[in-house]
Parts: C-alpha cells; sequence; structure tokens
C-alpha cells in the first residue's frame, strides 16, 4: 500500500490500481470453474471411497442419475435406461449394497474414477442453473480381474445455499451398448 | 464322432439329480449346440425390429450366425450370415438397413433380400466350369415360423411346426399379446446385453426357482422394502414398482404356495401373479379399454391369468404380464449371452407402459438390482461343479408329489424342483436322439 502511494509517473500509478481492484467473481470465470472441478472430483472420490450416502447428498431434492443405453435418447422419462434413479432408488441402490447378505459384494471390489476435460458450458448466476461436460475413465476390479468404463459426464448443476449440487447427471459410457461381462452394481 | 467321445448320457441323467459333467464338459456342450440348439426352434427376434424391406437384425444360433430380414413383399427371411462366393459374413453390424441389398464387402457379389442372387462380377468366368446357379444363393434357415410377431427359426428339415413345439406355453406370447386391445405388441427398440460366466442352464434353472428370490435378493427386497415404507410415510403412497423388488423377499411358504406346469419339449410356467392388478385410475381406464375391445369375459380372462414366468426350452425367459423376454444364446461351456428385450403393448395408456418399463429398467438392465446376485450365484456354481468336490447335482425337491396328466407334468409346490427335472427330461431325449 505504501508503495502505491507513491508512484514515480502517473502512467504507474495507473496500472497497479488497475490490478487492485476487486474482481466480481464471473459467472464463467476461473473460479466457478474451480468450483464445479471440485464438485466432479469430489463425486469421483465419493463413489471410489464407497461413501454412497456422500455421493447422494450431491444430489438436489429431485435430482436424478441417468445412464441412457444410446447417445441419441434425450430425456430418461417414459424411456429404457441403465440407470434412472432418483435420490430413492438411490437410496435402494445404497441400501442393497451395504446390506450383510448382498452376496455379490463378498468378492473384492472396487473403482477407480479419473475426471478430465471440464469444461463449463453454460451458466446462469440469475437462475443458478450450470451446466457441465466431462470426461471419465473408470477401472473396476472385481475379484481379480479389472474392467474399463469410459465415456462422458453432463452435469446439469443447480446453486443452493449449501452450493451447486446435481439436479442431473447423464452418463455416457462408450461401452453402453456392449454386452456387459456381469452388470454395474454402484454408480459410474 | 462327438458322440463317441462322450460317456454314456443316460447315466448322466437320473430322474432326480444330474451329473456335473452336463454343466462343464466341452465335448457335451458342443453336442447341446448340435442337437439342441441347431435342431429345436429357436428365438430370432420379433417382427417390429425389421420394419422397413431391407432392415435386418443379426443372432446367432448354436454355432450359426444368422440374420432376419424383411424382404420387399413384407416376408421376413432368416438367412446364413455368409457370402457363398468365399464365406464372408454379408452383414457387417448386428442390426440396421441394407439399403439397395446385400452386398459382399469383400468381391462385391450382390443379393435380394430374400438371399437369392441379384449380380456377381465377371459372370463370363464362370461360364464352363462345374458352379451352379443355386450355388450363388445365401443360405437359408430351413424353417422360420412366427407366432403373434415372435420369429423363430430352426436349422433343422423336418420336425414339429412352431405351434406343436410350443404346445400350451405358447400361452406366454398370448398373454403378452392379449394384453394390447388390437392383440398386438411392439419392440422398445433397445436390447440390453448381459454375459454371465457360466452354463446356460443356471438360467433355465434359475428362472423357475422360486426357493432362491428370497435368499440370493435378500438385500435388494430389503432394501426396496426400506425405501417403500419411507416414500409411505412421506408421501402416503407407495410405487408399484417398489413392491417389484420387495416382493423378492416374500416367504417361502408363498412361493411354494404357487403351481408350476411342465410341458413336452421341456417348457415350464410357473404359475403366480404379481400383484400387477391394482385398483388405480390408469389401470381402471386400461381394463375399460381392454373390455370394449374384447368384452367383459375376454377382458377377465386375459387379465387373470395366472403366469409369473414361462420357460420355452432351451432359449427364452418370457414375463408375459410385464411383456419382457430374455434370450439367451450360448457361447461356451461356462459362457452365455442373453439379449434382454420389453415390448409395447398396442393402443393402451402411456402409464401401463411405463409401470412395465420400471421393471424392465430395475430388473433386467445392466444396473439390475436384482441380477448382480443370481450372476454370482451362477459363477460360483460354474466353479463348484467343475470341481471333484461332488458329483452330482440334486433336483430332489418334491420329486415323487409330481401329478402326470397326459403330457402336462403339475406341481402344486411352487418350490418342487419338478422344472428341471423336466427341462432334463427333454435335455436327455434330444441328446440321445439318433444315437
Amino acid at each position: 500500500m505504501a508503495r502505491a502511494k507513491k508512484p514515480r509517473r502517473a502512467a504507474a500509478r495507473r496500472a497497479p490500481a488497475k490490478r487492485a481492484a476487486p474482481r466480481a467473481p464471473k459467472p464463467n470465470g476461473q473460479d466457478l470453474q474451480r468450483e464445479v472441478e471440485e464438485l466432479l472430483y469430489a463425486q469421483a472420490e465419493a463413489l471410489d471411497d464407497k461413501r454412497w450416502q456422500a455421493f447422494i447428498d450431491l444430489f438436489t431434492a429431485d435430482g436424478m442419475y441417468w445412464m441412457p443405453p444410446a447417445p441419441h435418447y434425450t430425456t430418461w422419462d417414459g424411456v429404457p435406461s441403465i440407470f434412472a434413479e432418483d435420490r430413492d432408488l438411490m437410496t435402494v441402490r445404497m441400501k442393497r449394497i451395504n446390506h450383510p447378505h448382498a452376496w455379490s459384494q463378498a468378492p473384492e471390489w472396487g473403482t477407480n474414477h479419473v475426471v478430465s476435460n471440464v469444461v463449463v458450458e453454460k451458466a446462469d448466476p440469475r437462475s443458478g442453473d450450470v451446466h457441465v461436460r466431462s470426461r471419465f475413465h473408470v477401472v473396476e476390479l472385481r475379484r481379480d480381474e479389472l474392467r474399463h468404463f469410459a465415456g462422458s459426464y453432463r452435469h446439469h448443476l443447480k446453486r443452493t445455499k449449501d452450493g451447486l449440487k446435481i439436479k442431473l447427471q447423464r452418463v455416457d459410457m462408450v461401452n453402453a451398448q456392449a454386452p456387459y461381462e456381469y452388470v454395474l452394481q454402484a454408480w459410474v | 464322432m462327438l458322440q463317441e467321445r462322450i460317456p454314456n448320457l443316460k447315466a448322466l441323467v437320473e430322474p432326480d439329480r444330474v451329473h456335473r459333467l452336463c454343466y462343464t464338459d466341452p465335448d457335451i456342450f458342443e453336442l447341446e449346440l448340435a442337437n439342441i440348439f441347431e435342431k429345436c426352434w429357436i428365438y430370432a427376434g420379433h417382427e417390429s425390429q425389421v420394419r422397413k424391406p431391407g432392415d435386418f437384425w443379426t443372432f446367432q444360433v448354436g454355432r450359426q450366425p444368422l440374420a432376419m430380414v424383411r424382404g420387399h413383399g413384407g416376408k421376413i427371411h432368416v438367412l446364413y450370415n455368409r457370402c457363398p462366393h468365399r464365406g464372408v459374413q454379408i452383414f457387417g453390424a448386428r442390426y440396421g438397413n441394407a439399403g439397395e441389398g446385400l452386398t459382399c464387402s469383400y468381391h462385391g457379389w450382390r443379393y435380394h433380400y430374400d438371399g437369392t442372387m441379384e449380380a456377381l462380377p465377371l459372370a463370363r468366368g464362370y461360364e464352363g466350369t462345374t458352379f451352379k446357379n443355386y450355388d450363388c444363393n445365401m443360405q437359408r434357415a430351413p424353417r422360420v415360423e412366427s407366432y403373434r410377431g415372435f420369429v423363430f427359426a430352426s436349422l433343422a428339415e423336418k420336425g414339429p411346426s412352431l405351434l406343436e413345439w410350443l404346445g400350451p406355453a405358447k400361452i406366454a406370447f398370448d398373454d403378452i399379446c392379449d394384453r394390447s386391445p388390437e392383440g398386438e405388441v411392439e419392440v422398445v427398440m433397445n436390447c440390453y446385453r448381459v454375459i454371465q460366466r457360466s452354463n446356460w442352464k443356471f438360467f433355465m434353472e434359475n428362472q423357475l426357482d422360486a426357493v432362491h428370490p428370497s435368499v440370493t435378493h435378500e438385500s435388494t427386497g430389503r432394501a426396496a422394502a426400506d425405501v417403500e415404507f419411507q416414500i409411505q410415510r412421506r408421501t402416503g403412497d407407495k410405487p408399484l414398482h417398489y413392491h417389484m423388488l420387495s416382493a423378492f423377499v416374500i416367504p417361502f411358504e408363498k412361493w411354494d404356495s404357487l403351481e408350476t406346469f411342465g410341458y413336452p419339449y421341456g417348457h415350464t410356467i410357473l404359475g403366480g401373479y404379481m400383484g400387477l392388478r391394482p385398483q388405480d385410475p390408469d389401470t381402471v381406464a386400461y381394463e375399460k379399454i381392454l373390455a370394449k375391445a374384447y368384452g367383459e369375459q375376454k377382458k377377465e380372462e386375459y387379465l387373470s391369468r395366472n403366469i409369473h414366468h414361462t420357460l420355452v426350452y432351451p432359449c427364452l425367459s418370457v414375463q408375459s404380464p410385464l411383456q419382457q423376454l430374455r434370450a439367451i444364446r450360448p457361447l461356451a461351456p461356462d459362457r452365455t449371452l442373453s439379449e434382454i428385450w420389453h415390448f409395447r403393448l398396442k393402443g393402451v395408456p402411456e402409464a401401463i407402459y411405463r409401470r412395465s418399463l420400471w421393471y424392465y429398467n430395475l430388473v433386467n438392465s445392466p444396473a439390475t438390482l436384482v441380477n448382480a446376485d443370481d450372476l454370482e450365484n451362477w459363477q460360483k456354481g460354474q466353479w463348484g461343479l467343475a470341481s471333484r468336490g461332488g458329483d452330482w447335482v440334486s433336483f430332489h425337491r418334491d420329486y415323487g408329489r409330481d401329478r402326470v396328466e397326459g403330457a402336462v407334468t403339475r406341481s402344486s409346490n411352487g418350490c418342487s424342483e419338478m422344472p428341471m427335472r423336466t427341462q432334463f427330461g427333454a435335455w436327455l431325449e434330444y441328446m440321445t436322439a439318433g444315437a
């Protein structure tokens, strides 16, 4: 501050003043990008750490997790879906996995998610809607074998008093139509 | 030759138990493909999968790659997916439209949709050779028949007609179609494919095994019942699709009170209706539409059929009240592909379609809340049967209490292992035919 008060020339005085001006967070600026990425990483970690309730809590009260069977679907409503789960159905899946007699959970099982190529497509500060696309790669271990799943996420986020929450997550896997060796036990 | 390598099959199948080799032996598996899958009627697909001329859908019968193709006159042809010239497959995609004709990608031989030759390049080169015109046509499945839109192919020149072969099991397709006021269904254009690391017979035996749900699916049944209760407390309403899951854990006694039926050729039915006839406004409106189309008496007959599951041996599991079907394609002794389809009743309210769609998504999708534990069981079963820890598979439950009435075997115990015994009876007949 002291230095800024003693500029040698007028031109030099203007430049630092400009830098020091408080910057309003821009809807598409670095702050939002960072916030969105943190959410995506938190989601990936919740899955890999099997913190299922934390995963579910990333969704809004009316949030949906949707995996269409093919890219041409535009809505989960009334069409076949690999996953089309609201928070209640997500809770069924969580309770099933946590049940002591979820036999398919006896073998060693876990995943590793990598999320990347995060692009904020649209952000409306007034409505609080944020649309994000990203890519993922998941490696799953079951018993002694690895499986790979890759594809794209589309997150429709909503600004709430608790920060950004997921209103709709669309998951398009490149191998959505390929035969499944075994099934998908948890969200990808 | 194959049969010579196989030990005495009759010694492997007793009325109430079978030898583990039936599930694990590679030679027995090859004989199953040849004597069962490549002899009897195997599901090809639904007519609505190939609507327009040139539409095709490929599928496998035993070891044979085939395709069903819609011809110009509307007829459906089933062709071997093989060019008569050098053997290259004509259909490169799993399904689609063949465009202007069937063209081999190797040397450009061209065929009509019925598999007959249209043109080949350098035709003069065949003049004076022993090559005959009929050699130019793609080979067809010897027999193709459909019942109420469901197409079957048989690679045997002779044998019972499709309807003779289905016998009373044809009710599976009647029960699907009669639920539409137009008597027809169309396919929902999505096929889920799931591979189980186990013998195909695990699948066929499991579908009418009424003891396993309360054990195998306990986790899902309990979880769904919990959430169902929470929703009811919150909203005063119980969505039907939660019942589809929580019903898996009804007590053994309830399952055992259902009836099972065994028919010639190994087909079987488990009776029992899954509470899918509630009196909500959607169902009431739907029943009115059916009554208008068929009259009150027929409507009642159609809606009160007591079918949980029909198994068309060896390849189909049909859940007619929910318009769903799973076709299995054995790949190896310990590897089986299932193709999972849903059908839409023509002329019924959207709500009725959506009700069964829940079942398709929650139970039959690759993210199934139910089959995760079935596939795990069968995988472990396959490993167990590959071991020398015991040679026999037991099907003793309620043996001797079945009632044989003509060609039909009935059991008043839903948990009877009669369906498995019936399947193995047919299995032995197919496997030893002509031996």
